[in-house]
């Protein structure tokens, strides 16, 4: 009863959202930094690239301290929230543009929310200065349920000893450190994982996405000291963080690339011509796109307000899975009939309507889809 | 620039101490401008609203009541409906911000918005004079004359005189810039000839804002037309009754023969017709500010749905246990607050800025289309209660998504379909050729 009430409650209220002066800030240097960094030949030229980025920019996107904004200050951050991610990440999104930000940044927040002290001492204000990190999270069942784990950590010796494997591990080639999530004991463990343990246990893996660079990694036998494990009382507050943030951050991603895969199609639709006229003045197009337009509207409306009230609980994670949801609808529908619209063309490798389908497709399997967020949303309303 | 990021190319900042405590993470940090008025005073208003809607909304009315402005059928309904605007305007709840000097109450606009909320979440009945207030009031304080003002703006408020629209023509629907009905001046007066359709309250109207061709012979048939603020109860004019899918009435055809009007019910000039009904559109298409206030549609709230779901029986369990269900339900709540954070991110001008007036022009589209959708669902959880329609014992909630449904086209119809609302954003918002 309570619930139901809480649920109706929730309904009727104003639903929030807002604009801090810094996600205003950020949002106008993120417009033009990654316009200028991340032309579409770039991001072509950075498909055939091992580690599919460009190191030079990686390290100009540290020296403008946007690797620290999510971390406290007192460990050489900005001490900034998630919400002033979101800007940035966007316009990272709109421009297809591929570093380890998303990775590190996850990665970051995982030591943040749950780490000791002195991992956060020791850790944090080397990735706030530009070491890349990644999560090894996914697993051979495929299940976005973060709390899934059969890769193992065991005691042995004082020591702790892993086994199983990780899939999807972002950029873990280019990681200085990576942070698995194990079973120990039947309860999920994050250990961390420094990139001289990984030589040899590293496969690159095929994903949609060419753009972006996953790896497997192998964990039998890898053998760690217990400082390197993260305090276990505080691991399922903070793999919820991750998910939380994680899908934020992906909405926000993928509203980007919903925005640049409608003006690429509209650009298309503006030049090209057939039996005579211009291809976006027939409805049947132009009717389409005006549809994936509003759904991109709605699923923008959703990022900010999930931005402007994440961490909050309840209305927080409702609003975070309502934007990914939406984000990932609105991307998907949107990047689908890019392809379509552009013909013949749209079914070469060399039109970029491709890239952005990939993307979403890569998007919806990481950390859930749309109807895995509704059903999330839907045990909180009902 | 400088105060925790920087912009490429500036030096990179060292930390930045006490930056995020700086700024009050309040809501809509950036949503609203400095109010200049007493909040103290918006506070107390909206309080003393909140006990009027309480204490004086009549809950117990033993007939059906319109959910919208376009549906009011009965003179049981139009009186009772005139009444209760009027009550609702001497207690200062309705053009709470137009001015002072033509009947308003002339306070900040926020006043009226307030007392606007309370009256949907109290569920008030609806304001009766739509189209004076929203529409014919708004267009007459921006640009009519002096002596049009203090005419016509009170009578609109205290529902004394009810206005009607005179756009579309029974060969001309969306085809607006098209109308046929003649006025040609003769001396003092314009002789006017010709029908209009789908006139809302055009029964009961006083006036028409009135879109006729006064030149057609003009470079373009838009230059030809001009706008009327043109008495209803003038000889020459007559109404008819339309009856709706619905079964009710609300509408009429309106037809003119050499109905004769005063020649100062001109607005503007000869030729300005188009402008000014493309002005008026706005503030139909919700595109542009000034509305009196007040709620002219009942509009089923996101809340009902969910009683709906808990009360419905489907397959012999309540409706909302179902997974299937769940799912299409949570997709509806998500898209309802979608309209509502499309309308406050509106006023965040850096997030409203890649596509001007995106937002804005985006409105109708959305939310008609989706109270559609979100009462063809309901209807959906009913079962075979689903067959059942208004005065029928057996059925939901008397039928009031069967009959909501139907009535939802009024909305994805009028105003420019929804047809035409995807050439005007395909076109004004995303810039394509014109089809």
């Amino acid at each position: 009863m309570s619930a139901s009430n809480a649920t109706s409650d929730w309904a009727r209220a104003t639903p929030r959202i807002g604009l801090s002066e810094e996600q205003a800030q950020l949002l106008e240097v993120a417009e033009a930094f990654c316009r200028d960094k991340s032309p579409i030949d770039k991001v072509r030229a950075l498909i055939d690239d091992e580690t599919g980025f460009d190191a030079a920019l990686w390290q100009e996107i540290a020296e403008l301290g946007w690797l620290g904004i999510g971390v406290p200050e007192n460990y050489g951050g900005i001490g900034l929230g998630m919400g002033e991610l979101v800007p940035l990440v966007e316009h990272m999104g709109r421009h297809l543009m591929n570093t380890p930000f998303m990775a590190t940044v996850l990665a970051t927040q995982a030591l943040v929310r749950g780490g000791s002290e002195a991992q956060k001492e020791e850790y944090l204000p080397q990735l706030a200065a530009g070491a890349a990190a990644s999560l090894a999270l996914c697993e051979d069942h495929a299940d976005w349920n973060l709390e899934n784990l059969t890769a193992t950590a065991s005691r042995e010796n004082g020591k702790l000893v892993l086994s199983g494997k990780k899939y999807l591990v972002l950029h873990a080639a280019s990681a200085a450190m990576v942070l698995a999530s194990v079973a120990l004991d039947g309860q999920p463990a994050l250990v961390i994982l420094p990139a001289a343990a990984l030589g040899g246990r590293m496969t690159r893996e095929k994903i949609i996405d060419d753009t972006q660079r996953a790896y497997a990694l192998d964990l039998d036998g890898l053998t760690l000291d217990e400082a390197h494990m993260l305090p276990m009382d505080m691991t399922a507050d903070a793999l919820a963080h991750i998910e939380q943030a994680a899908s934020l951050l992906l909405a926000a991603d993928m509203c980007g690339g919903a925005f640049a895969c409608i003006d690429v199609t509209l650009d298309y639709l503006k030049t090209r011509k057939q039996f005579g006229k211009l291809i976006g003045s027939y409805q049947s197009l132009k009717h389409t796109m005006v549809d994936a337009h509003q759904a991109y509207e709605k699923a923008r409306s959703h990022l900010y307000s999930a931005a402007h009230v994440f961490g909050e609980q309840g209305e927080g994670e409702m609003a975070v899975h309502m934007a990914k949801a939406e984000a990932a609808e609105a991307f998907s529908f949107a990047a689908d009939r890019a392809i379509q619209f552009h013909g013949g063309f749209g079914f070469t490798y060399d039109c970029d309507a491709q890239l952005y389908r990939r993307r979403a497709i890569m998007g919806c399997a990481l950390h859930g889809d749309a109807r895995y967020h509704r059903r999330k949303i839907a045990a909180l309303m009902f | 620039m400088g105060r925790g990021i920087v912009a490429p190319g500036e030096a990179r900042l060292g930390k930045a101490r006490g930056l995020s405590h700086s700024i009050a993470k309040g809501d809509f940090a950036m949503a609203d401008t400095a109010p200049d008025f007493d909040q103290q005073e918006l506070r107390d208003f909206t309080e003393q609203a909140k006990a009027w809607f309480q204490e004086n909304t009549p809950r117990e009315v033993d007939f059906m009541l319109p959910l919208t402005f376009m549906e009011v059928g009965t003179d049981q309904q139009f009186d009772f409906l005139r009444d209760w605007q009027n009550k609702v305007y001497e207690a200062g709840y309705l053009g709470a911000h137009w001015p002072r000097e033509y009947g308003g109450g002339g306070h900040h606009r926020a006043f009226q918005d307030a007392a606007t909320k309370i009256m949907a979440q109290e569920r008030t009945p609806i304001m009766l004079n739509a189209i004076g207030l929203n529409w014919t009031g708004p267009l007459l304080i921006d640009r009519g004359s002096e002596a049009e003002k203090q005419s016509y703006i009170k009578g609109i408020l205290s529902a004394e005189t009810i206005w009607c629209q005179g756009f579309s023509e029974p060969e001309h629907g969306s085809d607006l810039g098209n109308a046929q009905t003649r006025a040609v001046r003769d001396g003092d007066d314009y002789v006017i000839n010709g029908s209009k359709i789908w006139t809302t309250q055009g029964n009961y109207a006083d006036y028409m804002i009135l879109l006729a061709r006064t030149n057609p012979d003009a470079e373009n048939k838009y230059k030809g037309l001009s706008f009327f603020l043109a008495p209803m109860k003038n000889d020459g004019v007559e109404t008819v009754p339309i009856r709706k899918l619905t079964g009710e009435y609300g509408f009429t055809q309106t037809f003119f023969t050499d109905a004769r009007i005063p020649a100062d019910c001109l607005m503007g000039q000869e030729g300005e017709g188009w402008l000014i009904a493309m002005q008026t559109l706005e503030y139909e298409r919700g595109a542009r500010s000034g509305q009196a206030g007040g709620h002219v549609m009942m509009m089923a709230d996101p809340t009902d749905i969910l009683g709906l779901a808990r009360e419905a029986k489907l397959n012999g369990k309540p409706a909302i246990e179902d997974p299937a269900v769940q799912e299409e339900l949570v997709a509806l709540m998500t898209e309802a607050r979608a309209l509502g954070l499309n309308s406050r991110r509106d006023k965040i001008q850096p997030l409203a800025q890649d596509r001007p007036m995106s937002l804005a022009l985006g409105s109708k589209l959305a939310s008609t289309d989706f109270y559609q959708r979100l009462n063809a669902f309901a209807i959906s959880l009913q079962g075979t209660r689903a067959a059942y329609y208004v005065g029928d014992d057996s059925a939901h909630d008397n039928g009031i998504w069967q009959r909501g449904y139907l009535n939802s086209f009024s909305a994805t119809i009028g105003g420019g379909t929804s047809q035409i609302q995807r050439n005007i954003i395909g076109e004004h918002v995303l810039g394509l050729p014109k089809s």
